[in-house]
């Protein structure tokens, strides 16, 4: 680990409940779902089985597109009979593909949980097709497998792949990384210039052809906390990862902001300027929550990596006590500010044994639990109000103009469990 | 390898968890990934069930495929039972656990667990979710069947025997099925007008030992053979139970249903049919609105709408008849992904002059239903979105389904009531009778017109974007034919003048037309020389 890296606060040393059993989360192909979208130039081609096309396509909803960009090169009884010959109709299906959409400048091979346990080398793969293909198209590699990752690891994964290809410029810039709503990043980006930083980048780009350049001058700010593998390739590569809790909530962008501001050496004076008026705007649209949730009770069930972050927020700025809160993984050098934050009495469960975590539930009886689909209308039938928790993911809920909608996402389970007379 | 962007169907697991939810007091311990458990959000959002599907997952991870996954299996299998107390356990592997060989049925079979344990193998890399329930289902009536000697229960019974009315099993209903909650009512309540009870419905509803008491039934009805008919032939060769063959949709189908069962039940067929006499002009000679309302003269402008089906088979082969013999439409396209009933869909679809669309290529049909240019489409979800985009009206008569699939308020689509819903969920999306003759007298107004806002709309509203034309020399690919035809200005404005829906009809059957008869220009003599020639 790199001297940046060290440099951060020490692990938290608070005790963490590990679990292990059957875990209700999606795999790391699910993040295709917002990549597809973000990515306007790629195509995701999940290698794997028809459970993948399944799951990709159960996860997108209702989001039907003529020909959508990604897909499945769904592994037949032929395929596993031999290796050779998956990877020669491997190369077929991409020929296909492409021939078919020149519109699509990079291809994402997508690693599923039977591409790795037959050992298909997809690595390999994207190098042989790119002796075909590049520079028309660029052929790049990652695993979304549920062996290897969890929902948002996915797009970890992705996004960790493009930094080897990223152009090396020393100069002094600043690198945002990770998904964000086009809206979100807009707002983003005329707040760094207002701030004066000289040169901002966002990975991923919304092509992703379009790289930014990455080098000692390099100063990271992870917008979501789910890009540590991303953050730690960065850190190898000369760029240094800034330490702030995530832009949730005005707490957490202002720290965030600050963050950016201190690296560029922005006086104190110009940052309150730049973002006074959202800060401010941002306190007042929360007013109204704070009746409605301080002193509710959380539980959040691990999903997205986000639960540590809005557990900090919902606490922090509307009083809501968080009983527990579940997380995939805990990365302690990506969480590190998030956690020094959140108070000692929440538990925090990494990892899951769904029924025990629900037995949980059920003792704690908390006034709202945050949870996937798969629990969602079972918890609401033992009389547990629930939020969804894949629409946090969806939406745009980062910075000072969301803080309120953040908000309103939790407000509105209970206030409509309140307004309904059944 | 083949590259799918939608699927039809899921995996053959997802099929065992439709027929596993479907039961009650069943347990089923699948061996997978982190990931497989999205399944439960199809059965909690789209069907929007109460309860978790009772399906307990391994979860295993890479860092458990060096060490023991048997062992995992083993105390998930132990784990689940003691906490979930089955009458049976089912015990199988998705995708991944396949590769990996645990032998995750046999292991748990081994286990002295004190329940039935069905070791369940579903080839995930060659089979699909349909096959999956119809396998699933199949092995449940098998393992709660193992004790019971046929030749035992069917000597001392029959249909004859007078002391009891006859009884059949209503076998195939699932959750994720087509209405399937529903039609279990409206089949329930035709039996019981017939004469006949109802034993056990499965999968829906039954438990483990309510099928142990399958045997007490006289004849079968094979309501979904796409889940049931694995079993209905199992049953006849070893317990001597029949099956129907004639799937209950449609007032056509619903009859037929009745002479089969009242035959399958040695009942007067006459007698129980006296009240469905075709051709009685009093409203009561059905049990359906649906022949009268067919009949009325507001109707008439159903007559020859082209309509496309495609679906699952026993669907998509029972509307071809609704749609040609009680509705008066035409049937322009037929076709599944069904492809275990490949021979009947050929054989359905040389009843219309078709050739059967056996596929589960999702951009295959997409390109047959421009290519057919149907004024309706009936389908599954997927359909549904192919015709929105391609501005066509639809009603979605297959699985896949989604949540508005499962209405709140009775619906069925088999039996009289059925069919009621049926005429009101067809012929609603299409545009009205009397509407349909203002859109030809008044072709060019200024608010009929296809770019136009519903005018109490106001004006201040733009206009919405047309929905694309459906143009077979585009969408077929086939512009290179096409290339050669050229259309006179002149003719451009007259074909513009033809209702938007109809459109892409008239300038296919013209180009047809001038292609036939070697015309370079399309002139407005041309256009109206083809509509002679096609009539309407």
């Amino acid at each position: 680990m790199s001297a940046a890296a060290t440099a951060l606060p020490m692990p938290s040393t608070r005790p963490v409940l590990r679990e292990r059993g059957q875990r209700e989360v999606f795999c790391g192909l699910t993040s295709i779902v917002w990549l597809h979208r973000k990515l306007q130039d790629a195509f995701f081609l999940v290698v794997g089985s028809r459970t993948c096309a399944h799951l990709v396509q159960s996860a997108a909803g209702v989001m039907i597109f003529a020909e959508p960009r990604f897909g499945t090169a769904i592994l037949t009884d032929r395929d596993l009979a031999g290796i050779a010959d998956a990877n020669a109709e491997l190369d077929r299906v991409c020929r296909d593909l492409l021939a078919r959409r020149p519109d699509i400048k990079a291809l994402f091979l997508v690693g599923s949980c039977p591409s790795e346990v037959i050992k298909l080398d997809l690595a390999n793969a994207a190098e042989r097709l790119n002796r075909e293909f590049y520079p028309e198209v660029r052929v790049l590699s990652y695993s979304g497998s549920g062996i290897e990752t969890t929902f948002t690891q996915g797009e970890d994964n992705a996004l960790r792949t493009l930094v080897p290809l990223l152009p090396v410029d020393d100069a002094p810039q600043l690198l945002v990384v990770g998904c964000l709503a086009d809206v979100v990043e807009d707002q983003f980006r005329r707040l760094f210039e207002a701030l004066g930083i000289p040169s901002v980048h966002f990975l991923p780009a919304r092509r992703a052809r379009e790289l930014p350049p990455v080098g000692k001058g390099t100063r990271v700010l992870a917008a979501q906390p789910f890009v540590g593998e991303t953050a730690r390739a960065l850190i190898a590569r000369g760029a240094t990862l800034l330490e702030a809790p995530y832009p949730l909530g005005v707490e957490g962008t202002k720290a965030w902001f600050s963050a950016a501001a201190r690296a560029f050496e922005v006086s104190d004076a110009h940052l309150s300027a730049c973002i006074e008026p959202g800060v401010t705007r941002a306190r007042r649209s929360l007013e109204r929550y704070h009746p409605l949730l301080a002193g509710k009770r959380l539980f959040f069930m691990p999903d997205s990596q986000l639960e540590i972050p809005l557990a900090r927020f919902l606490g922090e700025e509307l009083g809501m006590e968080t009983v527990e809160v579940g997380t995939p993984y805990l990365d302690q050098q990506m969480m590190a500010c998030e956690l020094a934050r959140l108070p000692e009495a929440i538990r925090i469960s990494e990892g899951q044994d769904v029924e025990a975590q629900l037995d949980r539930v059920r003792e704690s009886a908390p006034d709202i639990v945050v949870c996937g689909l798969g629990l969602a209308n079972p918890l609401e039938a033992e009389g547990i109000t629930t939020k969804w928790s894949i629409e946090l993911v969806f939406s745009p809920i980062q910075g000072f103009e969301q803080a309120a909608d953040l908000a309103e996402l939790f407000a509105r389970p209970l206030v409509r469990r309140a307004r309904l007379m059944l | 390898m083949e590259l799918t962007l939608w699927t039809y169907e899921g995996p053959p697991h997802i099929g065992a968890m439709r027929v596993v939810t479907s039961m009650r007091e069943l347990h089923y311990v699948l061996h997978a990934p982190q990931g497989d458990t999205y399944a439960d959000l199809l059965f909690t959002m789209i069907e929007r069930q109460d309860q978790r599907p009772p399906v307990t997952y391994t979860t295993f991870q890479a860092r458990d495929l060096g060490g023991d996954t048997a062992g995992l299996v083993k105390q998930t299998v132990a784990e689940a039972c003691a906490r979930f107390r089955p009458q049976m356990l089912l015990v199988g592997e998705s995708c991944t656990a396949e590769l990996l060989q645990d032998q995750a049925g046999t292991l748990a079979a081994s286990m002295d667990l004190g329940v039935p344990v069905v070791a369940l193998e579903l080839p995930a890399y060659s089979k699909k979710e349909n096959w999956g329930a119809a396998e699933t289902f199949y092995q449940i009536v098998r393992a709660a069947l193992s004790g019971r000697a046929a030749e035992a229960v069917t000597a001392e019974q029959g249909p004859q025997s007078a002391l009891r009315r006859p009884r059949a099993n209503l076998l195939g209903p699932t959750v994720l099925g087509f209405r399937c909650r529903d039609d279990v009512i409206e089949i329930t309540r035709l039996m019981s007008r017939l004469g006949v009870d109802v034993n056990v419905v499965a999968p829906l509803g039954a438990t483990p030992a309510d099928l142990a008491r399958l045997p007490d039934a006289d004849f079968n009805i094979d309501l979904y053979p796409e889940i049931s008919r694995t079993t209905c032939v199992w049953l006849e060769r070893n317990f001597r139970q029949p099956y129907t063959r004639t799937v209950p949709l449609g007032v056509g189908g619903t009859r037929d249903f009745m002479r089969e069962v009242a035959e399958l039940a040695g009942l007067d067929q006459e007698r129980i049919l006296e009240s469905e006499i075709p051709g009685a002009s009093s409203l009561a000679a059905s049990s359906s609105r649906l022949p009268w309302y067919s009949r009325s003269v507001d109707s008439t402008y159903l007559t020859g709408k082209r309509v496309f089906i495609f679906g699952d088979a026993t669907h998509a082969i029972a509307a071809a008849r609704v749609a040609r013999d009680e509705l008066g439409f035409e049937v322009v396209g037929l076709g599944s992904y069904s492809r275990e009933f490949g021979r009947e869909l050929r054989a359905a679809a040389g009843l219309y002059g078709l050739t059967a669309l056996i596929t589960d290529d999702y951009l295959a049909v997409e390109s047959a239903i421009a290519e057919a240019a149907p004024e309706l489409v009936l389908g599954t979800q997927m359909e549904r979105h192919i015709a929105k985009r391609l501005g066509i009206a639809c009603a979605v008569i297959s699985t896949p389904i989604h949540v508005q699939d499962v209405p709140a308020r009775y619906s069925p689509v088999y039996g009289f009531e059925g069919a009621n819903v049926i005429f009101d969920s067809w012929v609603h999306p299409l545009v009205m009778g009397l509407e349909e003759h203002l859109l030809q007298m008044f072709r060019e107004d200024f608010e009929f017109n296809d770019r136009a806002v519903p005018s109490h709309l106001g004006k201040g509203i733009a206009a919405q974007p047309s929905p694309p034309e459906v143009d077979s020399s585009t969408a077929a690919g086939n512009q290179d034919a096409s290339t050669s035809l050229q259309w006179a200005p002149e003719t451009e404005q007259e074909l513009r003048k033809i209702p938007f829906f109809v459109r892409g009809k008239a300038r296919r059957n013209t180009e047809r037309f001038a292609r036939e008869r070697g015309l370079a220009m399309i002139t407005v003599e041309t256009l109206y020389d083809a509509k002679a020639h096609f009539g309407r």
